[in-house]
Formats: C-alpha cells, sequence, structure tokens
C-alpha cells in the first residue's frame, strides 16, 4: 500500500509537472478578464477576437503554407536522401554526404538560422516566405532521411527484384512495390516535418522578411509587449489540432494492429 | 485415399546425347565480389525440360550462380547463353527467366490474385486473358478460395503455393527455385517435392534449383551439380552421385559414408568375375579390401576407400574362410532410425565404422546389441576407391 501511494504521488508530480503550464494557458484562454492571471468569469470573447486579428490570422496562414510546402519538398529531398544512403553502399562521397545530412540534426538552430541568413545576404535575395520556406526544407529534411533510412533499411529487397524478375522495368517497379510500402514512413516524415516547421522559431526568424511572420514569430513578439488572452486562445487552438493528430494517429495504429491480429487468425484458420 | 500421382516419369537423359543442344550454357562464368570469388570459371550445361539441381553448403556460389542467370548479379567474365543467346546485358526484366524466391518475396499489399497477375500485367495481356491465367494457375496450385486474401493471412505452405503461382503464370522458358521448400515442415517438403515435379513434368518446362538439402536435390532432380568453393566438383544424376562420388567432398556431402586411408597394393587390370571391372587391392592399417573397379591409381598410391553403411552387413558370426573386406569389432553405439538401425562399431584398431541394417522384421529386441562383438563384410562391388 505503501509503494503504490509513493507511485501516485510521483506519478501526480511528473503530470503536474508535464501539464499544469498548458492546463493554465488553456484555462486563461477562456477567461473574460483581460488581465491574465485574474480569473474574471468564462468567455470565448478571446477567440473571437482572434478571428478579426488580422495579423495574427495572416501570421497562422504563411506558417501553414510555409509548413506544407517545405514539409512536402523536404520529404520528396529527403526520401530520395534516404534512398540513396541505404541502395547505394559505396559511391565516392558517401561518408561526407552521410555527415552532411545528419549535421543540421546536431547543429545548433541559431547557427542553422545564421548560416541561412548569410547565404541569402550574400546571395542578395529578398528575404520573405520563400526564404523561411527553404531553410524549413533545409532543417526538415534531415529528419524525413533518417525516419525513411530506417524503413528502407529493414525493407525485403528482394520484392524489387521479384517485380523485375516478372518483367517491371526499375522506375515502375518503385512505384508499383517500393512507394506504396514504404509510404507509410514517408507520411509520418511529412507529419514530423510539418510539426517542426510550424513549431519553429529560431531559424524562421533569421529567414523571414517583411510580409512573411509566422505565428511562432508574431507570438513570440507579441508576448514581448505582454501576455494577452488572445495569444492563450492560439496557442489552445495549436494545442488542439496537435492532440487530435495524435489521437488520429493512435487509432490508426491501433486499427492496424487490429487488423494484423485478424489476418493471423485468418491463416491459422488457412492452416486447418 | 487415393492421389494421382500424374503420368510415370519418363526416361530422360539428354546429357548423354553428344548431338543434343543445351538450353542453359554457363561458360567459364567467373564472379567475383572484391577479393572474394563467388564462383570460380565455371562451365556447365542444362538441358530443356531438366529439373536441375545445385546442390552444396551455403557460400559454395549457387545463389550467385543462379542470380546470373535471372540477371541480378553481372559475371565478372565468362557468359550465359539461354537457347544460344548471349543474356549478357539483358536485364532481369527482360530475361526470359522467372525465379521463386527463397522468401517467396510476396507483394504484401496486394492480393493473392494480383500476386499472381502481376508478371502478366507487365506484359500487357488483356483483361480477360490475365484473369484465364490466374485462374488456372490458381487451381494448378489448388488455392482458389484464396484469391482475394492477402500475403499476411496466408499460411507458410499457402505463402510457398502463391510464390510458384506468380513465377510460373508467365510461363517462363526456365524456372528458378532459390531453396524453394526450406522454410516448411518436414511433411509438408515431401508433398511439395512431388508436386514440384509433377508440376514440372505437366508444363513441360526447365527447372533449375537451388539447394543445401541434399535429400530434396535427391528427390526432385534428373541431374545433381555439387559445389563447392565456385566450382562444381561433380555432375550426375542422383543415383550415379550417390553410388559413385567422384571425390571424398562429394562422398561426405551426399548420404552418410564410411572413409578410410588406403595404400593401393595391387592394381593389375585384372577381371576375378567375367564382365566385371578389373580387382583393385587395397590396405588400411592392416585391414585388406579388394574392389571390383576402373582406377587409375597405381601401386603404393595413397587414395581413400569409401562405403555406404548400408552396404556394410553386420554379423555375430565370423565370415567362412576369408579375411579381405572384412573387419571386428564391438557394437559401440545404435541408431535406430524406425527403418534402419545404423550401428557403430569400433574396431579392434581403435577406427570406427558404421553399418545400418533394415529393420525387416518387427522385432524389439535386436539379436546384435551394445557391446557385441561382431563381424563386418562387403561384397567386392561395396565401396568405392576415391583418388581424390
Amino acid at each position: 500500500m505503501k509503494s503504490s501511494r509513493f507511485d501516485s504521488t510521483v506519478l501526480t508530480f511528473c503530470f503536474a509537472f508535464l501539464y499544469l503550464p498548458i492546463v493554465i494557458l488553456v484555462v486563461y484562454s477562456f477567461n473574460a478578464s483581460k488581465l491574465v492571471t485574474v480569473w474574471g468569469g468564462f468567455s470565448l470573447q478571446w477567440y473571437r477576437s482572434l478571428w478579426s486579428n488580422e495579423s495574427l490570422m495572416d501570421a497562422a496562414w504563411v506558417t501553414a503554407r510555409v509548413g506544407v510546402l517545405s514539409a512536402s519538398i523536404g520529404t520528396v529531398l529527403g526520401t530520395l536522401a534516404a534512398l540513396t544512403l541505404v541502395r547505394f553502399p559505396r559511391f565516392p562521397g558517401r561518408i561526407p554526404f552521410t555527415g552532411m545530412i545528419y549535421a543540421p540534426l546536431v547543429m545548433p538552430e541559431v547557427i542553422t538560422g545564421l548560416s541561412m541568413l548569410l547565404l541569402f545576404v550574400a546571395l542578395d535575395v529578398d528575404r520573405g516566405f520563400w526564404t523561411v520556406t527553404i531553410a524549413h526544407t533545409t532543417f526538415t529534411m534531415c529528419y524525413v532521411a533518417i525516419i525513411v533510412q530506417s524503413r528502407l533499411l529493414t525493407f525485403d529487397r528482394s520484392l524489387e527484384e521479384a517485380a523485375m524478375d516478372l518483367g517491371c522495368p526499375p522506375v515502375k517497379t518503385f512505384f508499383k512495390i517500393t512507394l506504396p510500402l514504404i509510404l507509410p514512413a514517408i507520411v509520418s516524415g511529412w507529419m514530423l516535418a510539418f510539426t517542426l516547421s510550424l513549431d519553429d522559431l529560431v531559424i524562421a526568424s533569421f529567414t523571414t522578411g517583411p510580409g512573411a511572420t509566422t505565428l511562432p514569430i508574431k507570438i513570440y513578439s507579441q508576448v514581448r509587449l505582454g501576455v494577452t488572452p488572445e495569444i492563450n486562445a492560439v496557442c489552445t487552438l495549436l494545442i488542439g489540432l496537435v492532440t487530435i493528430g495524435v489521437i488520429i494517429a493512435s487509432i490508426t495504429t491501433k486499427r492496424n494492429e487490429a487488423r494484423r491480429i485478424r489476418d493471423e487468425h485468418a491463416a491459422i484458420r488457412g492452416v486447418l | 485415399m487415393a492421389k494421382s500421382l500424374g503420368p510415370v516419369k519418363r526416361k530422360f537423359s539428354p546429357w548423354t546425347d553428344p548431338s543434343a543442344t543445351p538450353f542453359i550454357r554457363f561458360e567459364n562464368i567467373t564472379k567475383r565480389y572484391g577479393d572474394f570469388t563467388a564462383v570460380d570459371n565455371l562451365t556447365l550445361d542444362i538441358y530443356e525440360r531438366e529439373f536441375f539441381s545445385l546442390l552444396g553448403p551455403s557460400g559454395c556460389g549457387k545463389t550467385t550462380l543462379m542470380r546470373m542467370l535471372a540477371g541480378f548479379e553481372e559475371p565478372t567474365s565468362g557468359r550465359i547463353l539461354l537457347q544460344g543467346k548471349d543474356l549478357s546485358g539483358v536485364p532481369p526484366y527482360r530475361r526470359p527467366t522467372n525465379m521463386m524466391f527463397q522468401s517467396y518475396a510476396l507483394f504484401p499489399h496486394m492480393t493473392v490474385e494480383k500476386n499472381i497477375a502481376f508478371g502478366l500485367e507487365q506484359d500487357g495481356l488483356a483483361k480477360p486473358e490475365i484473369k484465364a491465367r490466374v485462374e488456372e494457375m490458381l487451381k494448378l496450385v489448388k488455392l482458389e478460395p484464396f484469391a482475394k486474401r492477402k500475403p499476411a493471412q496466408l499460411s507458410g505452405g499457402q505463402r510457398q503455393r502463391v510464390a510458384l503461382a506468380r513465377s510460373l503464370a508467365k510461363r517462363p522458358k526456365v524456372l528458378l527455385l532459390d531453396e524453394p521448400l526450406g522454410a516448411l515442415d518436414r511433411k509438408l517438403r515431401e508433398e511439395t517435392q512431388f508436386e514440384l515435379m509433377d508440376i514440372q513434368h505437366t508444363l513441360g518446362l526447365t527447372f533449375l534449383i537451388v539447394t543445401h538439402d541434399q535429400e530434396e536435390a535427391m528427390t526432385v532432380s534428373d541431374r545433381i551439380a555439387v559445389m563447392d568453393k565456385g566450382v562444381v566438383v561433380q555432375v550426375a544424376a542422383p543415383a550415379e552421385i550417390y553410388e559413385g562420388p567422384n571425390c571424398r567432398y562429394v562422398a561426405e556431402f551426399i548420404g552418410d559414408i564410411n572413409i578410410l586411408d588406403c595404400a593401393v597394393t595391387e592394381n593389375a587390370g585384372v577381371c576375378v568375375h567375367p564382365g566385371h571391372p578389373p580387382l583393385v587391392r587395397l590396405e588400411s592399417d592392416g585391414m585388406k579390401i579388394a574392389v571390383e573397379q576402373e582406377c587409375p591409381a597405381s601401386n603404393g598410391a595413397k587414395v581413400a576407400f569409401a562405403i555406404r553403411p548400408e552396404k556394410v552387413r553386420i554379423s555375430l558370426d565370423p565370415p567362412v574362410e576369408t579375411d579381405v573386406n572384412t573387419a571386428h569389432g564391438e557394437v559401440w553405439d545404435i541408431g535406430y532410425l524406425g527403418d534402419f538401425s545404423v550401428f557403430l562399431v569400433r574396431l579392434d584398431d581403435g577406427r570406427i565404422l558404421r553399418a545400418a541394417q533394415a529393420n525387416v522384421s518387427r522385432l524389439v529386441d535386436r539379436p546384435i546389441t551394445f557391446g557385441d562383438m561382431v563381424w563386418l563384410t562387403w561384397p567386392l562391388d561395396g565401396g568405392l576407391v576415391l583418388t581424390r
């Protein structure tokens, strides 16, 4: 009994540590009072005013566009990089290539951001939507590469050989056999890339320009002027979005698991 | 229930006909991976409609050889001819061969039906034709009720059949089978071996099978090539390989065998029995051995005498009036295999010889048992002199 009480205390403490700040943020987003730390009754007014806050909505729209675009480009490039790394064990410059793919993972964001900025300045590119997208593509691509690479490492090459043996040329084999089978990894790579882009403040603030303020930059700059309940509302919406995503992902996983078990039972019945 | 065995296996030996042209010819094939030579200057002919086995331990180059025929690997030197046409540079998807993979390599995202249809779709066949062919294949491997299932919903044996159906669907000129039955349990494996032979016979195709299982190779093949370290050691029909191995390696790889180091004492080319090969006399640590065999070894040459356990007779009584082809010892161990019992006999000089006896009567207490002093004898044509 004693140990179980200890367990539940620790658990409560951990959860409080993790989620109390978030709970406070969510609760105060429904606060009627304009003062962030004083509860003034339930209200949805901040959500309404959020809707009419054009600069915030613009920032959200920019973030969504940057996220989708950079995640998509990053996924294509990352998948290609993963294919190269797994399928061509020997080519000149493989080791530096591998290192350079992984470098952004361990590189401090400030340095990535700064070097991007220097590059854009040197090239005399106007900073804005496209520069942020490019910067996000570069740093999300390596995450995709890692996820897809780990899937490819367990991919049975004889499937591709079988397809070719049956008369399917290599490119067609990739689209008919390889791609459908590694698609789950590519999709999760895309989702991770999108989330990373959505979340990024540092690199975006280095590479953005006028007219391309992303949501994290917007929130950050507003918070510096004082936390408004509107920001709480935005954050609550973001949390809601992420939660829904996680729930969908876990339901899909569970359903796949159930199907796998059903398949196995069917296979056993087939033997009898 | 009587089971149809298909037509009686015909006598088939095109390799003995010097005018027959080989269907597949491996010509001085060498394959190197860096410093490692997987296949070493190998030449081999395979004939049309033949069921040919490449047999050897893992790493002997048999799979590499098959993969070169399928087009997944290119030989470092030499060439492969199919019906006289050089296959060099022809990619796998343009070769008239199909392969059944060891892992089966079924496409997990397609149903059984789609898997079988895959190759036919690549050929651009018309829909109804594909449908008819898929049905025919499903019937051939008795999987009609499983057409709509995914590979994950099948048992190992069923997957093996789908893989077979898929590789046969395009009616390849040559079907390559890479350890096709390795993943099946013994009973199913035996059944499938006979089915494979039946299918090969019915469709009249050339089958090339890679296996490390000598029993499997013996059962299904018209001819076997025994491989070791990238070279073919012996190519012959199963019975010939078993009864007349051309070296110690083949003798020891196929089946069970006793091998004794000997020296030739007399090889004068004298026939004792008219019509039989000449007599060769050997001596092995005082044991006198005589064999009827054509043998190039001269007097004093170091050779090996090899004899299968089932050709050694075991008896409690001494042999009459002879000291040749006989040995005396104590029963050291008995392996009861059901149909056969194998006796490990420790000879008076400490060497071990194995003798096998068919258990013809249903006796539980055998007359010969542990610790008995026994006599071993064998006929003049029972063993073999191996010169290498």
